[in-house]
């Protein structure tokens, strides 16, 4: 008899960093460790919150800028905790807001500054009055190992820019992306992955599920372990398939 | 003695050409729609007869011998508008209305164009009203151009921010333009929704609150639909009941801001699968009402138009006759009958619209028909996302045939599956899904549609022709 295997998942500020559907993103988490034998257990961790002293994977969702502005500084009092997470190799999602708080800094449209944790060399600015947000579907390349296409909607007013120790997490084919000058879509270091895309991003994109759950495990018992073989779910196929076709007919083509 | 002086003004003064032209060519566009069938019959005309004479929407106020109501927030305006037009009708006013969904500036300058004479003359002011649904994001915009009598706010919830950006900034746009309103509508204010009663700090005019008194209607769980976080002062709001996301009895926890005693309530809230009955109160006394359309979101809905009576000073018994009588508004709880089968029309564009099409459609029993449509056209919002930000579980174990479509039928096949609920079939084409869906309906059963906004109008089209019922650019408010 083997021993269900279990990890651990650390939803920061799960009801202020949530504009747009990315629990969407736990919801398909659970599911898919389910289907895996993969035991999940959750811990929300609120402003004040104490954080639990060990995690295997962290999300954070989008904000707009009020909820940015108030989840900064408390993030940044764990960025010590959270860089000896992602140094141990413990699997990252931080969509939109979160990864531009998870980034250098980002300036705000109001001209100050917020602190970010650093962990992506990344950069991002308040775009300047009257440039539109960037906003539509996006398909994209990763970068990743084993992700290939991914599918999202981005929705931004702030463009990210990398810095030299930068890696992004895709190519853009359809999308703004960072930026909307260069090519690049989101940010990778080690095992965390920051990204601009809603739609969720989980639920259609079940390689970059399995990559994070793997991540997470390997975390937790070694890097020997592996995924089980337990087919992808035919629903988040066909989801995927519909939204890539979606952002090839209308989406913004490549810069 | 102003209104008296009003009206003569206005019935004594022509209609200039260059208005008359634009009123003209506005009907001439619209009639001319009608023909080819197309759905564009109800903005085109405002849209015309707006580029010809831009300052037409500024004519509204003086159209009408009662002045303009406007009614915006993110869900419920055009029922509500056509509740609060029952009521003034049962009041004995004629009211001026806009085409239903057409609620951008063109919509209301369609109203004009709607109620012109045949010659383009502005309409005749006298008795008369206009109650005129705005866009939420349109109404800062409108609003002092149009300079109403009183501003219907119901509440403020995410929806479709791939066309408004972010939630914050609608509610930041209402306060400045009310500030800045010299003339100083009444507002008619949701007490319970805090980013809209808060409103009340810029009213340079009266203000009609209401709100539901029944803490038995409260959520037993907060949804995850809430947008309204934080105070003006910093602080977090905190909740003694939820009724809708963060709608409900709400205080800050760091300052003195709460949610204001209601002028318009409801109590004892009874919620049947058809309407719901409660007692309705207000301060001309209270009355037992049934509301023949269900859920707490139509409670609401009532609530806001009794409220908006007030502020008209209607009388009750034009309240309680209207709202007793009302009828579905376009497209929300529209019920058909198909080949033997009953049909129930029902519009969800949001999270927080869809959570109460939810709890509606859970309060309906235990084996329901579902035919859901998920489209993604500009009015429904090119981002699909939001349907992750539902309550979908509430339904697992409660759908017996589930039949997914629209544009975007794979995306919500997949939502609905993580939310427990297996479609039997998915099909893009909306004809195609419809027919399955009643298909899998047995004779004398009920079938539930759930739609966004352009797949609402498709469906209903579909229906509309199957049953003889008007085609969408003639049903009226």
């Amino acid at each position: 008899m083997t021993l269900e295997r279990a990890i651990r998942a650390v939803v920061l500020y799960p009801h202020i960093m949530d504009v747009y559907a990315d629990r969407g993103n736990l919801i398909a988490l659970r599911a898919r460790c389910r289907a895996l034998g993969v035991a999940l257990e959750v811990a929300n961790v609120g402003l004040g919150d104490p954080l639990p002293t060990e995690a295997d994977l962290v999300l954070i969702g989008g904000g707009q800028d009020a909820e940015q502005r108030r989840v900064a500084p408390d993030l940044f009092e764990r960025r010590d905790t959270l860089h000896r997470w992602v140094e141990e190799g413990a699997g990252v999602l931080a969509i939109c807001g979160g990864y531009q708080l998870f980034g250098q800094a980002y300036r705000t449209g109001a001209g100050d500054e917020l602190p970010g944790i650093g962990v992506f060399d990344v950069t991002t600015v308040a775009p300047p009055l009257g440039w539109e947000r960037c906003i539509g579907d996006v398909l994209a390349d990763s970068l990743v190992e084993g992700v290939g296409e991914v599918v999202g909607f981005e929705n931004h007013g702030g463009r990210t820019y990398l810095g030299p120790r930068a890696r992004p997490f895709a190519l853009v084919r359809f999308g703004h992306g960072n930026n909307g000058d260069d090519p690049s879509e989101g940010a990778v270091y080690r095992e965390a992955i920051g990204t601009y895309l809603h739609g969720p991003v989980l639920p259609k994109n079940p390689a970059l599920l399995d990559r994070l759950i793997l991540a997470a495990l390997r975390h937790r018992y070694g890097p020997d372990e592996s995924l089980p073989e337990v087919p992808g779910d035919e629903w988040a196929v066909r989801a995927h398939a519909s939204a890539a076709e979606v952002a090839r007919s209308r989406g913004r083509p490549r810069t | 003695m102003l209104l008296l002086l009003s009206r003569q003004a206005a019935a004594g003064r022509p209609t200039p050409p260059r208005q008359r032209l634009a009123l003209l060519a506005g009907r001439a566009v619209g009639a001319a729609s009608r023909r080819l069938g197309r759905g564009g019959g109800t903005a085109v005309p405002g849209l015309v007869a707006g580029r010809i004479a831009p300052h037409l929407v500024e004519a509204l106020g003086r159209a009408s011998e009662h002045g303009a109501v406007l009614v915006t927030g993110t869900n419920g305006k055009t029922t509500t508008a056509h509740l609060l037009t029952a009521i003034a009708r049962a009041g004995g006013l004629q009211v001026i209305a806009n085409p239903s969904g057409s609620n951008l500036e063109r919509g209301v300058v369609g109203a004009l164009v709607d109620a012109a004479g045949q010659l383009g003359g502005l309409p005749q002011p006298d008795g008369s009203v206009a109650i005129l649904e705005v866009d939420e994001a349109a109404a800062a915009a409108v609003l002092p151009r149009v300079h109403p009598r009183a501003v219907v706010v119901l509440n403020l919830f995410r929806d479709q921010l791939d066309r408004y950006g972010e939630v914050d900034s609608i509610a930041q746009g209402w306060w400045h333009a009310l500030e800045a309103d010299g003339g100083g509508p009444t507002l008619v204010l949701n007490a319970d929704d805090p980013s809209v009663a808060q409103l009340a700090e810029v009213a340079r005019g009266d203000v009609v609150t209401f709100g539901v008194d029944d803490r038995g209607a409260a959520l037993r769980a907060a949804e995850h639909a809430a947008d309204a976080r934080f105070c003006l002062c910093g602080g977090t709001f905190e909740y003694d009941a939820r009724f809708i996301g963060h709608v409900g009895h709400w205080h800050c926890s760091s300052c003195a801001r709460a949610r204001p005693a209601p002028t318009v309530s409801a109590r004892h809230i009874r919620l049947e699968e058809s309407g719901a009955r409660f007692e309705l109160v207000t301060p001309r006394g209270s009355l037992e009402l049934r509301l023949p359309l269900a859920g707490l979101y139509s409670v609401y809905n009532a609530l806001a138009a009794a409220a908006g009576a007030v502020a008209l000073d209607l009388r009750v018994e034009a309240v309680t006759r209207a709202l007793t009588d009302a009828g579905p508004a376009f497209g929300r709880q529209e019920r058909f009958t198909v080949g033997g089968r009953e049909v129930r029309l029902l519009l969800a564009k949001n999270p927080a619209g869809l959570n109460e099409v939810i709890r509606t459609l859970a309060a309906s029993g235990p084996e329901l028909h579902l035919l859901w449509l998920l489209n993604d056209g500009i009015q429904d919002g090119r981002d699909v996302s939001w349907i992750y930000d539902a309550d979908i579980e509430v339904l697992a174990g409660r759908v017996r045939e589930l039949t997914v479509g629209g544009d975007r039928a794979s995306d919500l096949a997949l939502r609905l599956h993580l939310g427990g609920l297996d479609a039997s079939s998915t099909r893009p084409g909306i004809r195609d899904a419809l027919d399955e869906a009643l298909e899998a309906t047995s004779e004398g059963g009920q079938l539930d549609i759930v739609a966004t906004y352009t797949a609402m109008l498709d469906v209903r089209s579909l229906l509309a022709a199957r049953t003889g019922r008007d085609a969408y650019w003639e049903a009226r408010a």
